[in-house]
């Protein structure tokens, strides 16, 4: 009945509609082949016993043919489920091929360890998240980095920071680190051409307005002194300072320095003011800050 | 030879003029910039009280509130080479109290949830192509809204010649500078909710997100007022790098159902219908 020897000759010598030929090998486009090579061993054709691995949506079945069922090519396969459990699987295939040539039963063992391992990819591959890979046009890139120079250019950024940082500092985002003696003597000229003006208008009231301008001029320098030992403060607690690009930094330790050799005089001047009439008092208080101005004019 | 006669002529007629001639402001894209109808600039109290409730109901309006201190989580695209990974560590050093992790190959969506579990506010990812990174995908928790960047010129401060130990750990303050349209605010709040609402002024650190054209400037310095008070030494610090917005989104992070409140990747030549119009 079955002619294997006929039967492959016919295909190796003749031709056979399943086999493809390249320069270095021949292989077979059969989907109950084995290994994928056209072979006597293994051409499903060719050998009335024979059996195969094959998946079909997942789960993987083993493929057994014998000579008595060649008559019946509709029954000709006889199919078995393999175990989703790989070991179990292993010896299903071990049973079902007891007695089988050795060769069908390594290639068939071989053939399902490779197709779990393609089904564990399919599903680490579905399960994995859809990384969707953009184009980048080139022409938008391009005049994209160009309208980005000129932006840049345009910005004049460090311009827009200082002047930012300034408008914050007049506002008085920085309340109390920050201490300018040239601010300070700005805002105390002011206050005194107030006081002055207030001075002429009514003389009679003179004296209580000096009284309660005392007090708060008193308070204002006794702050300002209080600053200047919180920014040396300040100064001594960063490390990074001395590093700072400007070499201002001595400039300010004088300043401050100075500004504390003012303040005993100002302790001075209270106690010497608190005996004497208020009059006087003031006179006393403006001077040190105007000799203070002179001397950082200088710088 | 002609342009240079025309110069020489130009320059005669301006002598005849004489120096009482008021000086022409030239124009720029600037000042020839389309009105955009939700520039906040030059319009009267009632819209402006108007945008200004609008803002305290959005979803950044806590921030600004000071009602939490706002933590940042900073990742990238799956294995970051090394530019990429060591500008996230900037980004670390600069946001005050922020951590960057490794992304292991987790989506954002996952991200997004165990970010929330974990109360942080904003999650920074960087996408990175060609060893630049050239992506900068902005979410604020827990509920919006998502913005996502196009990153470029990325300078990180070896590349400066900068030091990072010069960066101390003083919380900065923060500049946004010329966000103007309701868009803009939106992207500037957003940005600027990255930091802590109480900078501390003694570390003279200064963070600036500046916006011109479109592209928003990013700027790290230290600052120094001069004794007198009347200007500001800066000492740029690094990293810097530049954005510009390619999408605002509602909600977290969706690439599928999302809903984007701004796009213009799909629709540019829709909306990009003069070279003097700008969105932010």
């Amino acid at each position: 009945m079955q002619h294997d020897d006929v039967v492959w000759a016919i295909i190796n010598k003749t031709h056979c509609s399943h086999k493809v030929t390249t320069k270095t090998q021949h292989f077979c486009r059969n989907e109950f082949n084995l290994t994928g090579l056209c072979s006597r061993a293994s051409c499903p054709l060719a050998n009335s016993k024979y059996a195969t691995i094959r998946e079909e949506n997942g789960i993987i079945y083993l493929y057994m043919k014998t000579a008595e069922r060649v008559m019946f090519p509709a029954k000709q396969w006889e199919k078995v489920k393999l175990s989703r459990n790989f070991e179990k699987a292993i010896y299903q295939i071990n049973e079902n091929l007891l007695y089988w040539p050795a060769f069908i039963k390594a290639k068939c063992k071989q053939r399902f360890v490779k197709i779990t391992q393609y089904l564990i990819r399919m599903r680490k591959l579905k399960l994995r998240r859809v990384k969707e890979l953009v184009p980048i046009q080139r022409k938008i890139e391009r005049r994209e980095r160009r309208r980005e120079e000129k932006a840049l250019v345009a910005a004049r950024i460090d311009n827009a920071i200082e002047k930012q940082l300034l408008d914050r500092l007049k506002k008085g985002t920085y309340n109390d680190i920050y201490n300018f003696p040239q601010m300070a003597f700005d805002a105390a000229l002011k206050a005194e051409e107030i006081s002055s003006e207030s001075e002429k208008e009514d003389e009679e009231e003179e004296e209580e307005i000096e009284r309660e301008m005392e007090p708060e001029l008193e308070r204002e320098l006794e702050r300002t002194v209080e600053q200047t030992d919180e920014f040396v403060e300040a100064d001594s607690d960063m490390d990074t300072d001395e590093e700072s690009d400007s070499g201002k930094k001595e400039d300010a330790y004088v300043a401050s320095d100075f500004e504390s050799e003012t303040s005993d005089i100002e302790d001075i001047a209270k106690k010497t003011a608190q005996k004497k009439k208020p009059r006087v008092e003031i006179e006393y208080e403006t001077e040190p800050i105007a000799s203070l101005s002179r001397k950082k004019i200088k710088h | 030879m002609a342009r240079g006669k025309d110069k020489k002529k130009r320059k005669l007629e301006k002598k005849q003029e004489g120096d009482d001639v008021p000086k022409k402001v030239p124009h720029t894209l600037e000042s020839l910039r389309e009105k955009d109808e939700t520039m906040l600039v030059n319009v009267d109290e009632e819209e402006q009280l108007e945008a200004q409730k609008d803002m305290e109901l959005d979803e950044l309006s806590s921030y600004y509130e000071n009602s939490y201190e706002p933590k940042v989580l900073i990742t990238y695209s799956d294995n970051p080479h090394t530019k990429t990974r060591v500008f996230g560590k900037e980004l670390t050093r600069m946001i005050p109290n922020s951590i960057s992790r490794y992304r292991q190959r987790s989506s954002v969506k996952r991200i997004v949830q165990s970010s929330i579990r974990e109360q942080v506010t904003d999650v920074i990812i960087i996408n990175e192509n060609q060893k630049q990174p050239n992506g900068f995908l902005l979410i604020h928790l827990p509920n919006g809204p998502t913005a996502h960047f196009r990153l470029s010129s990325c300078k990180i401060t070896p590349e400066l010649q900068k030091d990072y130990k010069e960066i101390t750990t003083h919380r900065p303050e923060v500049i946004l500078n010329n966000f103007s349209t309701r868009l803009g605010l939106t992207v500037g709040r957003m940005l600027g909710a990255l930091f802590h609402y109480e900078p501390q002024f003694r570390g003279r650190r200064a963070v600036t997100f500046h916006n011109q054209r479109d592209y928003i400037f990013f700027r790290h310095h230290r600052y120094e007022f001069t004794q007198d008070g009347k200007r500001a030494k800066l000492r740029e610090l690094g990293p810097r790098f530049t954005l510009k917005l390619i999408s605002l989104q509602q909600g977290t992070f969706d690439s599928k159902r999302g809903d984007y409140e701004w796009i213009i990747a799909g629709r540019r030549h829709q909306m990009e219908t003069s070279r003097r119009k700008f969105f932010l």
